[in-house]
């Protein structure tokens, strides 16, 4: 249960910290209007330049072994689902780290998630 | 197209490309990984083997392959839209997942876990009906 625990913390944690940071980066760079491919392969390596990518990245990584670690312990509908409580947490670094408006329709939306999220965990066959 | 009808459209677009290709890559890490089985010991040589046939699996790579060009879809949208919008919308892929996981993996999937993701669903409807960016471009 200890593994599970850590690999679960890990996921949410280091998973929505590190989008944020990702968040970030992009906002840096700005809108994408042009989606031509070597548009977009020039946007990728602009954004690879920003630090707050890489920040973002080395912790994605770390959530995504977690989850490497966590999907050969348990079923894939029951570990994904779990990882959306990273939603609260990223409505709030949404609203305190990066400035944005989360109206009360938003928050609702995302306390829907968070209850379906709950519900799925304990619908476990 | 009015701006606000274009920044929805692209905005959806990206989104529906996140929900497919993201439940897709973590169905067939899952499949690989099933494969390769539990990681039972922490010892160095048994670390390195466990890494050795995770990294030489085809169904793993095609599943990283798929998560990456999730990542392509999801950096674009953020570089415009809200995180706090992009993420619970993009929700709705945990029920792509269960239905991949049913589907394809056999994997139970019981009707409270069902009424969760109908929840969560119906979240991603609300999510979806704000502004997708509050922030100045």
């Amino acid at each position: 249960m200890f593994r599970e625990t850590i690999f679960y913390l890990l996921i949410v944690v280091a998973g929505t910290s590190g989008e944020l940071c990702v968040t970030r980066a992009m906002k840096t760079i700005g809108e994408v209007t042009d989606f031509r491919p070597m548009a977009l392969i020039r946007v990728v390596f602009r954004a690879m330049k920003v630090g707050w990518m890489w920040l973002g990245l080395g912790q994605m990584a770390l959530a995504f072994f977690a989850l490497l670690g966590m999907l050969s312990l348990e079923n894939v509908s029951l570990v994904i689902p779990v990882t959306a409580l990273s939603y609260a947490f990223g409505a709030l670094g949404g609203r305190f780290f990066l400035g944005e408006r989360v109206t009360r329709q938003r928050w609702a939306g995302v306390l829907l998630v968070c209850i379906g999220v709950t519900l799925v965990f304990l619908g476990k066959g | 197209m009015k701006p606000e009808a274009g920044l929805r459209f692209k905005t959806y677009l990206l989104l529906f490309l996140m929900v497919v290709f993201g439940p897709l890559g973590d169905v067939l890490l899952s499949k690989g990984m099933k494969r390769i089985g539990t990681l039972t010991s922490w010892g160095p040589l048994d670390l390195l083997r466990f890494f050795e046939n995770t990294f030489t699996s085809v169904v793993v790579w095609f599943g990283i392959g798929s998560l990456l060009s999730f990542f392509i879809a999801y950096i674009l949208v953020l570089s415009w839209a809200d995180y706090s919008y992009v993420q619970p919308a993009s929700s709705a892929a945990y029920g792509v997942v269960a239905l991949l996981g049913y589907l394809i993996l056999r994997e139970t999937v019981t009707p409270m876990r069902w009424a969760g993701i109908l929840i969560i669903c119906l979240g991603v409807f609300i999510v979806g009906h704000t502004l997708p960016r509050t922030t100045e471009p």
